[in-house]
């Protein structure tokens, strides 16, 4: 198994919105091979054949009818918002 | 004893022949709370002015005479993840800080359609990552039965509160042993349904596909109470399971004479506890005696079934935490550059635990695109095997027995320094919430004057069945009975 | 050096259901900001989604229409970005296994555009940004989670001219369905599109390029006929096209590089565990596929064959189901279709377009149309007089006879008073009359006219000729 290298832990962190030091970082790095490498104890199961379950009951089908139904007033929708402006949330703006 | 220190069942009698009062009730809950909080820090919040209010109404309907909900002038904590409407909510993280939501969580809709009086949110592990309590975010809540150590977790703070009587019962969530172990830990009874049987409605996701809301409880017989009300379909969960209504005391009376007992050879193997092994096996023998049978099976997967939990749960939670970024809700960093992406770091770095933020950051890898199929897919298939060994070990036996968890509580800092070691605590619970099967543990013993969990499995749907044992069990031994030397001392008083 | 075009395109249509996908705030267009929202499409911590019904059904509509093998099973998964219109940091959507899967649609020429899938997934909300020196961005969320099914086609169109004509079937097919409002101005119907090119002949496909914000069929036209200059550019000069993602600048008629491939977010697919499996009873699909209604260009064939009329006309009236629906009420009122269709491309959609009204709003009775068409037909009113009925119809929706009786406009038929106003012009126009006996036919012609103005346009055309050209002969005797 290829060892994780920090390169790759800052990629998922940028993935993930989270910022590490460096310190943190190398941690982080030998936390995840040590975690990965027990995570490959499954190379050990034979699949071959078995599904991959996503949810452990066979329910299927789970419908709501098209009917509305009133909504939040928006002082409810915006009461937790860090930022409001004009009735909206206010987010720093983005930098494409 | 006091009356904070009796159950649901016994507090239910006692209203109904108008002896004693839901404000007489709650004011002893209160006496315990100021005499043993500060030392065990079971609760995130408290709203006693509002729990006063409920009692009071609660007097009314009973001095009228007026038809009594289940739960009645019960005091009863809920985990911390659970929303209230018009409650601080924050799942004992920063990042939650302030959140107040505009709606209830089913469960909490249901109990307190029932008359309950809730008292406020119990600690938990941060987001319901860990099995110590100890990454709170907020505080340490310690082992009624020794300060020292662990309280178990996540449920940490609602199994403190029953164990100590700062609540007559309490909610939990359970995704791979949240309930169970900490219920072990504090010689508390701890339920986890079936998966689909509550709404998960307004619970705070940790792993969508394996949580699942349960009672902390005395005993059994308040568990069966409790599953009463919380259980049932909900339009609002797509996930919940419409059926038909199960009363789950109905077979709590039963004898066990025929009940076939499954031991999991792989449950009692090498990384646990020599003490908890015998203890919970003295206590299989006791069931014997009651009329059951015992046969040993064996679970070839179960091995894999902690890695598997792992990656699936972690893989998930990664997706259910990326909505906290500090726009809608919750704490965000200051806004002290006009970049978007720079904000949500911050706010996020910031607002998470070192835990969350590992398992964030090893769920966001598996579910990447160079690890998906080696690690995601293959666990998901994984779990497909599990499911099917228990389902056929169902087909031998009614009920699975075994150890709640590998070792009796822990110290603090034992295991939150390795992650490995944090997450083999929920070993012998987490491939239940795997399988989606109900399970309960419940106090069977001491090991080095700390309580042992005995959990039982059971079949889909068939908690009826794990209660009827664990009443029997109860109704012959006094373990469940016991109370930890803060009660003991505050008793006397 | 020449080129193939190689053209896919990637079309969203927002669902007309009542509610949005998950929860049960609805989807009206235009709401104050916000007002929209509830826990679920707000993605608050614990809310849970529960899918739309009718949002399926519509999905299946559109499959069965376009021809599609419609999943046995499905599922909705999770799509994680980050981004703050995206309240859950991750869209439900579908990923491997989507409701439906190969179907295709037919152009005119009877070329065959494969449908690689069209499946499921909710809208996002509305971003706008500031303008002055603060810089932020507000969010609405009343769009979050409103259901949206994405088309996706096969790399099969060759033209900008294709693609328009490939988008506008499909706009009309969907609003036949009456699946979507289809309004590319509102943006519920919305267009990205791939385009590569390769050396003609050449079987492997070029490096190609997204495009994206094609607001409009104009700008999907241009935006296509842009990128096909600038990529045939590059590649005559020896250059390679940047895999990227490019966007349609309206202002300066160009598209635009907005991110590099490589920069291509990694969206860690899975399934949502919050949302259980979709497996359809073959019998739901088929009652699904027994209401389909008759789409555009069945319509449309069936309109040249049934009611004789000449492919524009039957394909301008088809072009919208309620202006073919209309169409069709004013036949069954009164049989003269060409007519029916003369008044409803010339006056009913030129009177709609100067007071800006949708097909769906058309205000006015079809069986009154057919009423007018027959009093024109039975000689009651000229033409011309029926047209300025028509447009008091429209505006007032009053029965024809009784704009006539109002407006004094009844034809004038009776012989003896059209004689007298017939040799009235005569007389008065003694040089047009030589004129005409002189073998200036066209002269005839400004006779008529001037009659035609003396009875404010009343007169009986046929008969105001058959007496002008009796009178006339008469004089040449």
């Amino acid at each position: 198994m290829r060892r994780i290298s920090e390169e790759d832990v800052k990629h998922v962190a940028g993935l993930a919105r989270l910022n590490f030091s460096a310190e943190e970082l190398r941690t982080l790095t030998d936390e995840f091979n040590r975690i990965l490498q027990y995570l490959a104890k499954l190379n050990q199961v034979d699949t071959m054949g078995a599904p991959p379950t996503a949810h452990v009951l066979k329910v299927k089908n789970r419908f709501r009818e098209d009917t509305v139904e009133p909504s939040l007033p928006r002082a409810e929708a915006l009461k937790n918002a860090s930022a409001v402006k004009d009735g909206s949330f206010q987010a720093p703006q983005i930098m494409e | 004893m006091e009356l904070c220190d009796l159950t649901i069942h016994e507090l239910r009698r006692l209203y109904a022949r108008k002896e004693v009062f839901p404000s007489e009730v709650l004011a002893s809950v209160i006496r315990r709370i100021h005499a043993v909080e500060k030392d065990y820090g079971a609760y995130l919040t408290l709203d006693l002015e509002g729990a006063v209010e409920q009692a009071q109404a609660a007097d009314v309907r009973i001095k009228a005479g007026k038809p009594l909900g289940v739960l009645e002038g019960i005091p009863v904590a809920i985990k911390g993840n659970l929303c209230q409407a018009g409650r601080e909510t924050t799942c004992a993280s920063r990042i939650l800080q302030g959140f107040v939501p505009p709606y209830t969580a089913t469960a909490v809709r249901k109990i307190l359609a029932q008359g309950a009086v809730i008292l406020g949110h119990a600690n938990m592990d941060e987001f319901a990552m860990g099995s110590s309590t100890e990454y709170s975010a907020v505080k340490k809540s310690k082992n009624p039965w020794d300060p020292l150590r662990t309280p178990g977790g996540s449920s940490g703070g609602s199994a403190v509160a029953v164990a100590v009587g700062e609540a007559i019962a309490a909610l939990g969530s359970d995704t791979g042993g949240s309930i169970r172990q900490p219920a072990a830990f504090c010689g508390v009874t701890g339920l986890k349904p079936t998966y689909g049987l509550v709404s998960r409605y307004g619970l705070i996701a940790l792993a969508s596909s394996l949580d699942q809301i349960g009672p902390l409880t005395k005993d059994a017989e308040d568990s069966a109470l409790l599953l009463n009300i919380l259980s049932g379909f909900d339009p609002m969960d797509s996930t919940s399971v419409s059926g038909k209504k199960v009363d789950y005391t109905r077979d709590l009376q039963q004898d066990l004479s025929g009940k076939r007992i499954g031991l999991p050879l792989e449950y009692f193997e090498a990384g646990i506890d020599a003490e908890v092994k015998c203890t919970v096996l003295e206590a299989v023998e006791l069931l014997k005696e009651l009329g059951a049978e015992v046969v040993e099976i064996s679970l070839k997967f179960t091995d894999y079934a902690l890695p598997a939990y792992c990656i699936i749960s972690s893989g998930e939670a990664s997706s259910n935490l990326a909505r906290y970024d500090g726009i809608r809700y919750g704490k965000a960093a200051a806004r002290i550059e006009d970049n978007l992406n720079a904000f949500y770091i911050r706010t996020r770095s910031e607002g998470f635990g070192p835990e969350v933020k590992r398992r964030i950051m090893l769920g966001t890898y598996l579910l990447s695109a160079g690890a998906y199929e080696a690690y995601y897919k293959k666990a998901q298939q994984v779990r497909s095997l599990i499911i099917q060994e228990f389902n056929e070990a169902f087909q031998q036996v009614d009920v699975i027995i075994t150890p709640t968890t590998p070792t009796i509580a822990f110290k603090f800092g034992e295991k939150s320094q390795d992650p490995l070691q944090m997450y083999w605590s929920e070993v012998c619970t987490a491939p239940v919430n795997m399988a989606g099967l109900p399970a309960i543990s419940i106090p069977c013993g001491f090991s080095r004057g700390l309580p042992v969990g005995m959990q039982i499995i059971g079949a889909h749907f068939t908690e009826t069945v794990i209660l009827n044992v664990a009443y029997q069990y109860q109704r012959v031994t006094d373990y469940h009975q016991a109370r930890p030397e803060p009660v003991r001392q505050e008793g006397t008083v | 050096m020449r080129f193939d075009t190689v053209i896919g395109l990637e079309v969203h249509a927002e669902l007309a259901t009542a509610t949005k996908i998950f929860c049960a705030c609805t989807t009206k267009f235009g709401g104050v900001a916000n007002t929209q929202t509830c826990p679920v499409c707000l993605g608050l911590p614990g809310a849970l989604p529960v899918l739309n019904k009718r949002a399926v059904e519509y999905c299946i509509r559109a499959g069965l229409a376009l021809r599609c093998e419609i999943a046995k099973f499905s599922k909705m998964d999770r799509k994680n970005f980050f981004y703050p219109d995206m309240p859950k940091a991750y869209q439900i959507s579908q990923y491997d296994l989507p409701l439906c899967r190969d179907g295709f649609l037919t152009l005119d020429s009877g070329k065959k555009i494969r449908i690689n899938r069209i499946h499921l997934e909710e809208d996002a909300g509305k971003l706008t940004h500031s303008t002055g020196t603060e810089r932020y961005s507000l969010v609405d969320y009343n769009r979050a989670g409103v259901p949206l099914i994405e088309i996706v086609s096969g790399p099969d169109l060759s033209t900008p001219a294709e693609a328009v004509e490939y988008l506008e079937k499909l706009r009309r097919i969907l609003e036949y369905l009456e699946i979507s409002d289809c309004k590319m101005a509102e943006g519920s119907l919305r267009c990205d599109a791939n385009i590569s090119l390769k050396p003609a002949g050449q079987e492997e496909l070029g490096t190609k390029t997204e495009l994206k914000n094609l607001n409009s069929f104009k700008a999907l036209s241009r935006a296509l006929t842009y990128e096909i200059k600038r990529q045939s550019e590059l590649l005559a000069a020896g250059q390679a096209v940047r895999p990227e993602t490019r966007k349609w600048d309206e202002v300066k008629q160009k598209t635009l590089s907005m991110r590099g491939k490589e920069e291509t977010q990694d969206y860690r697919y899975f399934p949502d565990p919050d949302l259980p499996p979709i497996e359809l009873d073959p019998a739901y699909i088929a009652e699904i596929a027994v209401s389909l209604p008759e789409l555009p260009d069945e319509k449309k064939q069936r309109f040249m064959a049934d009611y004789g009329l000449p492919e524009y006309d039957a394909d301008l009236i088809t072009g919208a189901k309620r202006l073919a629906e209309f169409f069709e009420a004013v036949n069954a009122r009164y049989f003269n279709p060409k007519a029916a269709s003369n008044f409803i491309m010339g006056e009913l959609l030129r009177l709609m377009g100067e007071e800006q009204l949708k097909s769906a709003e058309i205000p006015m009775n079809p069986a009154s149309l057919g009423d007018l068409l027959k009093l024109i037909d039975e000689g009651e009113i000229s033409v011309s007089v029926g047209k300025k009925v028509f447009a008091r119809m429209f505006q007032t929706g009053a029965a024809p006879e009784e704009i006539i009786k109002a407006e004094g406009f009844k034809q004038i038929s009776d012989e003896s008073q059209l004689l007298a106003i017939v040799n009235k012009v005569i007389k008065a126009h003694p040089q047009s009359v030589q004129d005409y006996l002189g073998g200036k036919e066209k002269a005839a012609g400004f006779l008529v006219g001037q009659i035609m103005r003396e009875t404010k346009g009343q007169a009986n055309p046929q008969l105001l000729k058959d007496l002008l050209y009796r009178e006339l002969d008469k004089l040449k005797d």
